[in-house]
């Protein structure tokens, strides 16, 4: 669901094929669209965009209501025993907002989602993990305040008449998948869940995701073999790009970024702030002190708080939207994009363009002139008369990229596993590494900064910076990196083995916590094993955390310590070693027996139970509700789509997730929700298997662009029918923010839904398509809004309204007079 | 068979393997990269992949033409404010002067503290980048920029 695998993670796709074919596993998908995967299943459902947690909740509201969920998983390994406090108030008490929400500041208190044991927290966010030791808990599920109950009333609506109605999936249709999946579940079955972008991006993106994560710790499916959640995600070390961070708010291993005011004014604060009293996390000052001794070395002491004073505070919305706004209001002078592609990529690409033209320089790292770099001469803003080279004041410089075979280096896929890739041949000319230029741009800058040692350039001067280079190009030797985010003891420079080696006395360095242990020995990197040896793989890269393939795989076993099946089995307790062994490396403390009682007033791991699996969690138990970390609600539920054509059934009042940030402006603009008559239609945006993300790495290959050589739309033949589009020719698409044209696909894959007594047509484009390469087209990312999902600021791609009509769109300025006249028609 | 067809050899014969890894989605296929001399002759799929067996999908089966395809830039582009055109430079003086550009705007922008507080940042210096970036490539982005220069505004492909 939320994804179209077969097309996008095309080579993963023969697991499920097997798993079918071998297994007679049941394969559903859920998807707008009959897709490639939906060839393949054995379900297909067709569901409304956007309409996701409606769908998911009913599969929850089936459990519950026909008690098909595991008893024993539930009771001993999730937080649904747990007692709330009696001042929490559910969404569907007030009419969509939980308790604690200020209507002025936009943003929930959640103080009230506590647990009822919790002791309250000086300055409570969302993120400050709750203390709770000891909390009150009902075993038998029945208390009218435990979780339990409250998941009960929260899904109570959401019936198979109600997913009818608004996901206009036909009630038999419902059934007949949910009692496919709600089957897989128990000590002998397990049922896995795959997503892409079709749940990422969408205005409640993390709460699709925590529907299906309390659908699966209902059917006690985490933890197992055949089970759990994966991300299918995009390129190639995305995984990695998010653990090694390069976001904003957070630093390498999930540590987050210091807030002003918030726990960022001292390290003391920092650690109060963050660390947790119970659970793994209680660790966590040792990660960040090993951490800033990576950084600043020898400099760092305890007496100036290991430089934690040299880190940039987070100050406000730095993400992507957020610096990219302030950019198109003049208050960026500088960018750097390396491997990146927001003129094609990025919603509101139009914005995302025009905004390059209000910096003083741009520095491009790819391998071919992308969008980007050419958008002065180039573009449709250029084709239109609203940029041109004589008026764009931007310093451009375009540096040519090493590809993966010419260099060495790790990534991360998405199921976690550290691969490192070999260098072959040297890149062309003065093409270079991404290693290559950070290392020598940081050179340069450390030069600078020694010449110059006043306060802002302490932690320049600081920074450890003395990377060996090797051959004819001064490349830095890629291990030396991956050895200091492996982590070492600083006295003798030796390679720790793990994260548990870690210290908060300033005696140990590491770069990111997560991955110590990839690295353990000088000539042991475990990234570059290439020996599987076992069903999972072992033998063959490294999986963080220490290798473990199935994260939490404590919860495989029984609170006895005996697998809950020997079909099923995965880790045990091995009562003669006194020790847990099996088929993965066990998620646990390995000598924890699982009978293990904590004393009064234990810290840390030594505070979970030998029963609790979830070890990173202060109570070692997962979270169907969650108290803190999240800033639109502890549970999820249905909001709509920022642009709808549907009220929100549930909450009249409260149509969509009110924590979302529109960043709505006249050049962000919206249609009117729900239901604008000048935009009739549902958009959905989506990927091709020939082609990669914005297409400089496909559109400019001949084999690729010959496979997908032009841009299209996907309509069905009643829309099509009703519109006047003609299959193989051309249509116009129009949404607030842009214009676009496309070939017209007429195609019975696409089906129009009834909603509420209404048919629901969509329109579905792949995004790929820009004005550079062998082929080219009109990127469907004009046509999208910057919106900002409350907790990680993702935009919503897979659900908008636009129109449609026949024929090409204008050239020139006519294209931006056709754009008007549409917003301009009666609303 | 002629003797011209009995005489064809693989190209990849007496070739160097580098293992290497599908530089596309998130899967991870395994690669074989064959080069011999300094020149790239082809890229194949890894058997020994537990992940993929060995298999590719028509991207990463492309793999050896994003490498060679003549579209591919070698030399450093440069763009002078307000110019029609592009010139080339060589990549010494292109890293003297972005290394200037970024020191002059960290100058001009950066704050050391507010209401007593260190702040330590610049937010007129961004960064987008990278998905499609080694784990060594991102560490060391977000130790220069931000550990370095005191830059927050840093993003990549994750949050979109």
């Amino acid at each position: 669901m939320g994804s179209n695998m077969a097309e996008n993670h095309p080579v993963s796709f023969q697991w499920v094929m097997e798993a079918r074919e071998k297994n007679r596993a049941t394969i559903l998908h859920i998807d707008p669209r009959y897709t490639r995967t939906s060839a393949m299943a054995d379900i297909w459902v067709p569901l409304r965009p956007g309409s996701d947690v409606l769908f998911l909740g009913g599969l929850i509201n089936y459990v519950l209501s026909n008690d098909k969920y595991f008893h024993d998983y539930v009771v001993h390994y999730t937080n649904a025993p747990t007692l709330l406090r009696e001042d929490f108030r559910d969404s569907e008490d007030l009419g969509g907002y939980f308790s604690g929400w200020d209507r002025k500041k936009r943003e929930y208190d959640p103080a009230s989602w506590l647990y009822a044991t919790s002791p309250q927290r000086g300055a409570l966010f969302a993120g400050a993990l709750p203390d709770t030791g000891e909390s009150a808990a009902d075993p038998t599920l029945q208390n009218p305040h435990c979780v339990f109950q409250m998941l009960k009333r929260h899904f109570a609506r959401y019936t198979p008449e109600l997913v009818e109605q608004y996901c206009g999936v036909p009630r038999q249709v419902f059934l007949k998948a949910a009692e496919a999946y709600c089957s897989a579940s128990g000590p002998e079955k397990t049922g896995a869940i795959c997503y892409a972008l079709g749940w990422t991006q969408h205005s409640n993106g993390v709460q699709i995701i925590r529907t299906a994560a309390i659908l699966q710790l209902l059917l006690g499916n985490m933890g197992r073999p055949g089970g759990g959640i994966l991300a299918l995600r995009g390129h190639a070390s995305i995984q990695g790009s998010t653990d090694v961070a390069t976001l904003y708010d957070i630093l390498p291993g999930y540590l987050p970024t210091p807030t002003f005011n918030k726990d960022g004014n001292s390290l003391r604060e920092y650690i109060a702030y963050n660390k947790a009293k119970t659970g793994w996390y209680a660790n966590f000052d040792k990660y960040i002190i090993s951490f800033l001794k990576a950084y600043y070395g020898d400099a760092a002491t305890a007496q100036n708080n290991y430089c934690f004073d040299y880190l940039p505070r987070v100050t406000g919305d730095h993400s992507h939207f957020g610096f990219w706004l302030d950019m198109m209001d003049g208050k960026v002078e500088g960018l750097f994009l390396m491997g990146q592609n927001p003129a094609v990529g990025a919603p509101n690409a139009r914005l995302e363009r025009k905004a390059l033209a209000k910096l003083k320089w741009l520095v491009v790292r790819d391998f071919v002139e992308c969008e980007p770099a050419s958008f002065w001469y180039n573009s449709p803003e250029v084709e239109r008369g609203e940029l041109s080279p004589e008026t764009v004041a931007t310093e451009v410089f375009m540096f040519p990229a090493a590809g993966v075979a010419e260099k060495s280096g790790t990534f991360v896929n998405t199921q976690r596993m550290l691969q490192f890739h070999n260098k072959g041949p040297n890149p062309p000319g003065d093409a270079r590494s991404e290693t290559w230029f950070m290392y020598h741009l940081g050179r340069r800058l450390k030069a600078k900064a020694a010449r110059d040692p006043q306060p802002r350039n302490a932690p320049l001067n600081a920074l450890t910076w003395d990377y060996s280079t090797i051959g004819s190009n001064a490349e830095p030797v890629v291990e030396e990196v991956l050895q200091e985010v492996n982590g070492w003891t600083v006295a003798d420079h030796r390679l720790v083995s793990g994260y548990a080696d870690l210290k908060a006395d300033g005696t140990t360095a590491c770069g990111a916590w997560i991955y110590s242990g990839c690295f353990p020995a000088p000539e042991k990197n475990l990234a570059n094993q290439r020996q599987s040896r076992d069903l999972y793989g072992h033998g063959w890269g490294f999986s963080w955390p220490s290798d473990r393939r199935i994260i939490y795989n404590r919860a495989s076993a029984r609170p006895d310590g005996k697998p809950w099946s020997e079909r099923k089995k995965l880790v045990w307790w091995d009562e003669e070693r006194k020790q847990w062994t099996g088929l993965d490396v066990p998620d646990f403390v390995r000598t924890k027996p699982p009978d293990y009682q904590p004393p009064a007033g234990a810290e840390g791991d030594e505070a979970l139970a030998g029963d609790k699996p979830f070890i990173l969690h202060p109570d070692g138990v997962g979270w169907i509700f969650v108290s803190t970390g999240l800033k639109d609600g502890p549970l999820p539920t249905h909001y709509e789509p920022l642009e709808s054509l549907v009220a929100n059934p549930l909450y009249p009042a409260c149509e969509t997730d009110p924590a979302t940030k529109k960043r709505e402006r006249p050049d962000n603009p919206y249609a009117r929700s729900p239901g604008d008559p000048r935009f009739p239609y549902v958009l959905s945006t989506y990927r091709l298997t020939e082609h990669h993300t914005a297409g400089g790495m496909s559109r400019t290959l001949s084999h690729l662009a010959e496979l997908q050589p032009e841009m299209f739309c996907e309509v069905s033949p009643e829309l099509a029918a009703e519109v006047g589009l003609k299959h193989g020719e051309f249509a116009t698409i129009t949404t607030p923010r842009g214009i676009v044209e496309a070939c017209v696909m007429i195609t019975r894959r696409l089906h129009p839904l009834v909603i509420a007594g209404r048919r629901v047509h969509e329109v579905g484009l792949p995004f790929h398509f820009g004005t550079n390469g062998l082929v080219k087209g009109d990127s469907a990312n004009d046509l999208l809004p910057i919106s900002e999902e409350p907790n990680v600021y993702i935009m919503e791609s897979k659900a908008l309204l636009c129109t449609i009509r026949p024929g090409r769109r204008p050239r020139g300025k006519a294209a931006l007079k056709e754009l008007r006249a549409r917003m301009k028609e009666a609303v | 068979m002629s003797q011209q067809t009995r005489d064809l050899l693989p190209r990849n014969r007496d070739a160097e393997v580098a293992r290497s890894i599908c530089p596309y989605c998130g899967v991870g296929c395994g690669q074989l990269v064959y080069h011999k001399s300094g020149k790239l002759i082809s890229i194949e799929g890894d058997p020994e992949s537990p992940v993929s067996r060995g298999r590719l999908c028509p991207k990463g089966a492309d793999t050896f033409q994003l490498h060679t395809h003549p579209g591919r830039l070698s030399k450093v582009r440069y763009r002078r404010p307000y110019s029609t055109s592009w010139e080339e430079i060589t990549l010494e003086t292109a890293m003297d002067l972005v290394a200037e550009r970024v020191w002059e705007s960290r100058a001009r922008t950066f704050v050391e503290q507010q209401d007593g507080v260190p702040v330590m940042h610049t937010l007129a210096i961004c960064h987008l980048g990278g998905a499609t970036l080694d784990v060594e490539e991102n560490y060391l982005i977000r130790k220069l920029f931000t550990g370095g220069l005191g830059m927050n505004c840093i993003s990549n492909q994750a949050r979109i």
